[in-house]
């Protein structure tokens, strides 16, 4: 064992002396590689008329056609600019709501009664998208929803709630409020349980009460997990939820100007309107930019903060 | 009786009242479910039914029906992707947690990098395409065995916990990898296990994109997309209503819509009290560990 191990050797011997745990690997790897790295050469055909007979191998290039066509049009910026704003939206009121919540249930320490209200608040995260389209249709419906008969029992008339563009981008970050605080709370307040609480005795000696302690303890020691967890999410501000747009939003093109995104609309391109170039085009835009902001905010997350970074 | 203070009293009552509006809109649906269908037409929604009447569950339940079909496409796909789902990263998590494996942070870069670096849709769609991937039960599973880096590197996180001196003097006892990691590992990883199966199991029974993007014989549609199906369907039937202008299209009624979205969230309902429990307990693990 004295002897020095070439470094391209190592991979080989370690395979042959944990055969075993490669072999319990194998199948996630190969997994990864089929699903992950194999998909990579596939968005050349952002650059070619991609014809499914012909395969990617012998479809016709065409350079950056299928770019020119979706930044030439208004869309590329439309697109572009809701999935940002709408994601934006996202973060700040979801930070918000999270951090409320889990501030005044640390205070609440009746253990039962935040028991049962992070159950209630945990709910709507467990169902999916497409029954929530449900209940948004029982609220806004126009004949039926609940909102349109209290508006005409407070002497107001209907709205039409399904061709309000305006109203969506505001629909929408409530709803998705509603589904996910619940869930981001419970990570704040997994933080706040690990704060030390010596921290607090000694600013009760010194005469602090909660909402001292809440502003100059609490909030800043959790300040870290918030960044990391908004830098995150800043990262991915260039992916869409596209479950949750489509299916509350669907094929309903008099919301797109304010709710279409990027995902949204390649699906479109290549389900609906059959086009997968151009959809590359649009998807491989998306990959490069939002790969640069997720590695940007992970590099940034890691500087800042070198214990806290997730990766 | 401690009195409370103003501040405490505020805060109580906003907590209840969230808490109250997150049960609510499901609580309308499920209200709105149990209306007699007259009612509903005459009164429009209502968070306290005139008429009771359980007849969109009657339809439902009985015969041949779309949502009886779907079920049992939901619940299989359900139970054999998160089993298989589990098996896999259990594995794979094991490796990654064995200090003996050398080069065990260069296979966590291999799967980490995938994570960070998505192809999107189009290549996903047209690799599945090659693979024959479409209008099958498979193409329900396979593609999201969702063999989620996350969940890998949680179960990591949770192996690595596990002190080194077990492995080694369990190989002083002549136990091979295998028992190792079936034997010790797995029995000592329920608590991370159970959290990854309910991720895995939550996503496979909301999951309607392999659907969408993969399937298109109605024999297969999984329980949420044919909801979504049914909501699509009914307003184009409407959009088409209005513009030939006639209302006698015979269109699902507002009980029964209402009935299939309560029914698709049954078994999460009934498995609610475990589920919170140790998703609560799988993202505390998550987000100290992560």
């Amino acid at each position: 064992m004295t002897k020095k191990r070439r470094p391209g050797l190592g991979i080989l011997s370690d395979i042959r002396r944990n055969g075993t745990s490669y072999l319990l690997v194998l199948p996630a790897m190969a997994y990864t590689f089929i699903f992950g790295y194999m998909t990579y050469p596939y968005m050349i055909i952002a650059f070619q008329r991609f014809n499914y007979t012909k395969g990617i191998f012998h479809s016709e290039w065409v350079g950056f056609k299928n770019f020119e066509f979706f930044f030439k049009s208004n869309k590329a910026l439309t697109v572009t600019f809701n999935t940002i704003y709408l994601n934006l939206l996202f973060i700040i009121f979801g930070t918000l709501m999270a951090l409320a919540i889990s501030l005044v249930l640390n205070e609440l320490r009746k253990k039962l009664f935040v028991k049962i209200s992070q159950s209630l608040m945990l709910f709507p995260n467990f169902i999916s998208w497409i029954v929530i389209s449900y209940v948004l249709y029982a609220l806004f419906s126009m004949d039926m929803g609940i909102v349109n008969k209290t508006l005409n029992q407070l002497g107001m008339s209907s709205v039409n709630w399904y061709t309000e563009a305006q109203s969506w981008p505001a629909i929408l970050t409530v709803m998705h409020v509603w589904k996910g605080a619940g869930m981001s709370a419970i990570i704040y307040l997994a933080t706040i349980t690990g704060i030390d609480e010596t921290l607090y005795e000694a600013a009760e000696i010194d005469g602090a009460n909660r909402l001292q302690m809440c502003f100059r303890i609490t909030l800043p020691l959790m300040m870290p997990t918030v960044i990391i967890l908004t830098m995150l999410s800043v990262g991915k501000i260039m992916y869409g939820d596209f479950g949750m747009i489509y299916a509350l939003i669907g094929d309903n093109g008099t919301l797109y100007s304010t709710t279409d995104i990027i995902d949204t609309y390649v699906f479109r391109s290549l389900r609906q309107i059959g086009d997968p170039s151009e959809a590359m085009a649009v998807g491989l835009f998306q990959s490069v930019i939002g790969f640069i902001l997720v590695f940007g905010a992970n590099a940034i997350t890691r500087r800042f903060f070198k214990d806290g970074a997730l990766y | 009786m401690k009195k409370l203070s103003i501040s405490k009293t505020v805060m109580y009552t906003l907590t209840a009242v969230y808490s109250a509006l997150c049960l609510l809109p499901m609580l309308l649906v499920l209200m709105i479910s149990i209306t007699d269908e007259d009612a509903i037409l005459k009164n429009g929604y209502s968070l306290f039914p005139e008429k009771f009447s359980l007849y969109a569950y009657k339809l439902i339940f009985t015969g041949g029906s779309q949502v009886i079909q779907s079920y049992g496409i939901s619940i299989f796909v359900t139970v054999v992707g998160t089993t298989l789902a589990i098996l896999i990263t259990s594995m794979a998590g094991y490796t990654l947690a064995n200090k003996n494996v050398k080069n065990r942070n260069l296979l966590a870069l291999y799967f980490f990098i995938t994570m960070i670096f998505t192809a999107g849709i189009v290549p996903w769609y047209l690799m599945n395409r090659s693979l024959g991937l479409t209008n099958n039960i498979l193409a329900l599973i396979i593609p999201s065995l969702l063999f989620s880096p996350f969940n890998l590197f949680l179960v990591r996180n949770f192996m690595n916990g596990i002190p080194d001196s077990l492995r080694e003097s369990a190989t002083i006892d002549g136990a091979s990898d295998i028992v190792i990691a079936f034997k010790i590992y797995l029995p000592l990883c329920k608590p991370v296990l159970a959290t990854i199966a309910l991720f895995y199991g939550l996503d496979y029974w909301n999951n309607w994109w392999n659907a969408i993007m993969l399937i298109d014989t109605k024999d297969l549609y999984p329980l949420q997309f044919m909801l979504l199906q049914m909501q699509s369907e009914i307003s184009m039937l409407n959009d088409m209503a209005i513009l030939a202008g006639t209302s006698d299209v015979t269109l699902p009624s507002e009980s029964v819509k209402m009935a299939t979205a309560i029914v698709t969230i049954g078994p999460i309902v009934l498995l609610y009290p475990y589920l919170q429990k140790y998703f609560v307990k799988g993202l505390v693990i998550g987000s100290v560990k992560g």
